[in-house]
Formats: structure tokens, sequence, C-alpha cells
């Protein structure tokens, strides 16, 4: 008999993140995907700024804050420091695609051997709901009160797409937290990125459209079938390398 | 078996006593005047079998070097100015995870971009912390080659033992000049201990690098046990070189190489009979109190600096108006020779 028990990776500790979040799946996921191939005592996680900045207080293993779009830098130096661990970075798209867009691009095409959770959920949690990088057009938020206007803000910008072009980089997957289906079909990708760099392929990384009802100001189911009708259009699932 | 000397520029010499003292990660960023120094640790630290990056910035140099910090290993980066300015973010956050490193600043002209001339005007930015927060950084500046080479190895020893950054402040001049060093014998095999560094939590508790502490009254109390750092610090700490203080007149103060230029001058009026002395602060932070600590009011301190007076403040503080401070200064690629110096003493000795 399967019996669904909590990663050992992963703590036993109430959530901070709001109802409907898909912080705490993804947590899960990089969890279980850590127990599944037996890595929890080699893994140095590096947490992002934004809202899951205390991803360590939910991983039951080694983890470094990193300031606001470094951490791939700073996971950079970690592999290089201790190439027998396994390090990963687990990043917002304000983090990886705006302020940090210079380091993800340079570790990608550095080809380190590192794993990225890329978590896009078009939009500035923590600061309170401003345009992110990935934010759709005609999306309201707090600081493009209208909506996303191209002529003013730009396009949403697609980093997996981007980085799928260099010569450096192993792996990059979009997934999509919008059904249990999704869910699981983000793990077999968290999983992939993790393998590969166990056998030393280089850079793997999975972005994962994650819900925020909060500040789409959606209830959670109405924000799931926002990520299928509206998101997953923008910003289409599968392999890109 | 005999000594090994050597002649060397003050950046070849810092990489050199950096690989010396065990430094096994490197990450830097292009800026002149101290592009000898990322060459020399290409070639030689990747010998020594340690990790050299060029990184794209220097915020991802920094940040690197935070990164191979917190993996335990003795981490160093340089730059220029400009440079160092981008830095800062990453200085303060080394500082707030109480992580140690060593940061050389081979400073040149500036607002902006400046110059490459040589100048000493990033002093406020090294000894008030330099980023966001309440933090200092222990800076070391060395007044010769052999010292750079000397001290640079200190610096390793030093951001262990206290766990914080190190910056080695010099500037052009110092980074470009050749001189002899003799190399020491000191042989590092095993770097300190730490356990706080993250390698896997294997047979132990997850080790967490951070700076981040949200809940009320957390971040004060953390705040204050590196207040409590930066006291034994100053009381441990201090370096300095006087010379000829006890029938001084006029003292001047000078550090890394605008001390040498005035010591040259100090020894050409001393050889004329004048009583004249030197204090060259060698920790700028702390900065040293004890050789200010002089009875006689009728002293003058003349403070000569590569800047518009900013370790004169510094100064100011230390003889806390028990005698008179004078300044002689320029910047922006402006060196002040020994008859500049001469001059203003004998304007202070006939005033």
């Amino acid at each position: 008999m399967r019996t669904f028990k909590r990663p050992e990776s992963l703590y036993d500790n109430s959530t901070h993140y709001c109802p409907g979040c898909g912080h705490g799946i993804a947590h899960r996921l990089v969890a279980q995907v850590i127990d599944e191939l037996g890595i929890r005592e080699k893994v140095i996680g590096v947490a992002p700024v934004g809202c899951a900045v205390v991803a360590y207080d939910y991983w039951n293993f080694d983890c470094s804050e990193a300031a606001h779009g470094r951490a791939l830098a700073v996971a950079t130096a970690i592999k290089r420091v201790h190439p027998e661990n396994i390090v990963f970075t687990y990043q917002g798209d304000g983090d990886l695609a705006a302020i940090g867009t210079n380091e993800t691009i340079h570790a990608a095409n550095r080809g380190e051997n590192l794993t990225v959770i890329f978590i896009n959920n078009a939009v500035y949690g923590m600061t309170g709901g401003q345009m992110a990088p990935t934010t759709l057009l005609h999306q309201k938020t707090s600081t493009s009160l209208e909506g996303r206007n191209a002529a003013l803000h730009g396009y949403p910008l697609k980093i997996s797409e981007m980085l799928a072009l260099l010569p450096g980089v192993c792996y990059i997957e979009r997934v999509a937290f919008d059904s249990p289906q999704g869910i699981l079909k983000a793990q077999q990708a968290v999983k992939l990125a993790f393998e590969n760099q166990i056998n030393n392929l280089g850079f793997s990384l999975v972005e994962i459209l994650s819900p925020c009802p909060t500040y789409w100001g959606l209830n959670p189911k109405a924000a799931l079938d926002w990520i299928q009708e509206v998101m997953k259009k923008e910003f289409p699932l599968g392999r890109l390398k | 078996m005999g000594k090994i000397k050597i002649l060397i520029s003050g950046n070849e010499a810092i990489a050199q006593g950096a690989i010396q003292a065990g430094c096994n990660f490197y990450a830097g960023y292009p800026i002149t005047p101290q592009n000898e120094l990322i060459a020399y640790m290409a070639k030689n630290l990747t010998q020594a079998k340690g990790v050299f990056i060029q990184a794209e910035s220097e915020l991802a140099a920094i940040s690197m070097v935070y990164g191979a910090s917190a993996a335990g290993a003795r981490a160093m980066t340089s730059s220029s100015s400009p440079g160092i300015s981008l830095k800062q973010e990453g200085i303060s956050y080394l500082a707030g995870a109480k992580l140690p490193a060593v940061i050389v600043n081979i400073m040149r002209g500036g607002p902006g971009l400046g110059n490459i001339a040589p100048a000493q005007s990033d002093y406020f930015q090294a000894t008030r912390g330099g980023g966001h927060g309440d933090y200092q950084t222990l800076v070391l500046a060395p007044g010769s080659v052999q010292e750079a080479y000397d001290l640079t190895q200190t610096s390793f020893d030093l951001a262990d033992k206290y766990r914080l950054p190190v910056m080695i402040l010099g500037d052009g001049i110092l980074g470009q000049m050749m001189e002899p060093v003799t190399l020491s014998a000191r042989k590092i095999k095993v770097l300190p201990l730490k356990s706080w560094a993250l390698t896997g939590c294997r047979g132990r508790k997850p080790n967490i690098v951070k700076s981040f502490f949200l809940r009320e009254g957390d971040l004060e109390k953390f705040n204050l046990e590196l207040q409590k750092n930066y006291a034994l610090i100053r009381r441990q700490e201090e370096r300095y070189e006087a010379l000829y203080l006890k029938d001084a007149k006029i003292i001047l103060v000078a550090y890394g190489s605008m001390a040498r230029i005035a010591k040259s001058a100090l020894m050409q009026l001393r050889g004329l009979g004048k009583k004249i002395g030197l204090i060259r602060p060698i920790s700028l932070w702390p900065f040293p109190q004890k050789p200010f600590q002089l009875k006689n009011k009728k002293i003058k301190f003349l403070v000569v600096e590569m800047s518009y007076g900013q370790m004169l403040d510094d100064v100011r503080l230390a003889v806390c108006g028990r005698q008179k401070v004078e300044f002689l200064g320029r910047s922006g690629g402006g060196v002040l020779n020994e008859e500049e110096i001469i001059k203003k003493v004998r304007e202070l000795v006939s005033s």
C-alpha cells in the first residue's frame, strides 16, 4: 500500500503563503524529488529575494540567501567550490528575469552545472503586486493601473525561450500548476533538472507558471482557470530545449 | 634555505599574498588600475588549484565571493573605485551574513568614472561601512609592495577570525609600482574549520546563511552582536607606524602611498634639524587612537591625503580638540610631492 507522506526534506511547518499560492506546491515538489534522488545531505539551495526568501524555513537541508537577482552568481560559486554537492536556485520572475537577468544569462551561458526552479507568477508578490517582466499585456497591477501597455511597458519577457538559445544550456521546460496533471508533469521536470546535474550535463531550468490569487485579484479556482485560459497562451508549455 | 626575493608590482603582490594565504576562490571584473591582479589570479590561482571566475559584472563578482565564502572557501575579489561602488551591495550582504572575505580597492580618481590616476578619495566609503546598514569592514592600507603582500595574508586571517569582510585599501601608485618582495615561508595546508559553512547537511542539522531577520526584535539582537564584534576589533586590531613622535612639534599623518612621500619629506626636514614626526595609520578601521593621545598642546598635526580631507575627520576625532589639526590635500589625479609638503610644514612652523 502507498501512503502519502511528508518528505523528509520538508519541515512540518505552517505556511506563510497566501491561500491558493503556488509556492507551497513548488517547495513540496523540490523536497519530494530531493528525497526520491536520495540527495538531501548533498543539496545546497539558494533562496531568492521575494515571497520565497524564507524557503529555508520549510526545507530540511543547507540553504543560502542571495541578494535580489544574484542567486545564480551565489550558486555558481557554491557549485565551483563544492562540485560534489547538488546546488539549485529557486527564483521568482522579478528576481530571475528583471534584476537578475545578467546573472541568469551568464550562468546559463557558462553552462554552470546547476538546477534552477523558476516560479513565474507574472507579478511581484512580496512587495504588493507590482508589474513584473512576465506580466501579461493588459494585466492590471499596482504599477500598471490600466493594464500592461506594450507601448509604455514593453512585452512579457520570455526569458526561458531566450535561454534556450544558449549553447551552454542543457535543459529547459515550462510547466504549469493549473491542474493535478500539470503538477505531476512539473514534478517530472523538476526531477529531470536535478538528474541532469547529478549526471554533470550542465544548466537546467524549469519554469513553473504558478498562481498568485492575491495579486491577480482572483479566487484560487479562478486563478487556475486564468493560467489555463490566458497565461498558457502567452507562455506555451513544453520542452524548450 | 635562503629567503626568496622577487621584483613584483603591488597588484601582483596582493594576488601572490592571497594565494600564499590559502585563498582558493577569486572572482573579478576588469578595471584599471588593478588589472594585473585579475590577470595574475587567472594564471596562478588556477595553477594552485583554486577557482578563478571572470564575472559578468562587479555585482556578480561580489555575490560569487559571497557564495564561495558561504561554502567555506577563502574568497577574494578586487576592483577600483567605480567597481567598488557596485560591490557595496554584496559587501553589505557579506557583513549581514557574517561571511569572511577579502576585498581589494586600488583607488582611482572620482567621482563618477573619474580617471585612472591614483587617489585616496574612497576613504569615507571604505571606513564607514560603504553599503546600507549598521556595519563595518576592517580596512588595511599597505604602504609598500612588501606590506601589500604581507597584509593580504593577514587580511584572510582577520576575516576568518572575526567573520567579516576585510578591505585592502590601496591606490594606483601602490598597485602599479614594482618593488622587491621577500616571499614568506608560510604554508597553509588546512583552512580554519568553519562549522557554519554550507557543505551539505550530512550528519548534522542544516546550515543557513542569511541576513534576513523579519521577526520583531531579531535584527536588533543580531546588530548588537555585530556591534560587540566591532568593539572587540577596535580594542585588538589598531595598526600603525609612528616615527619621531617623542620630540616632534609637527606630526604628519598620512597612509598608503601618500605616507611614503610624507616620510621622504620628513627625512629631509629632520636632516635640517626640524622636529617633525609621522603617524601612518595602517588599519583605517579601526582607526588607531593610541598614537594621537599626546599631552603637549603645542603640537600641530598635518594631515596629508590624496583627497580633499577624508581621513582628516578621523584624525580630528582622535585628537579631540587637544591640538591643532591642519590639512594638505590634492585629488582627482593630483599627487602631492615632497616640496609641497615641506612648504606647508615651513608655513606651520612660522605661523
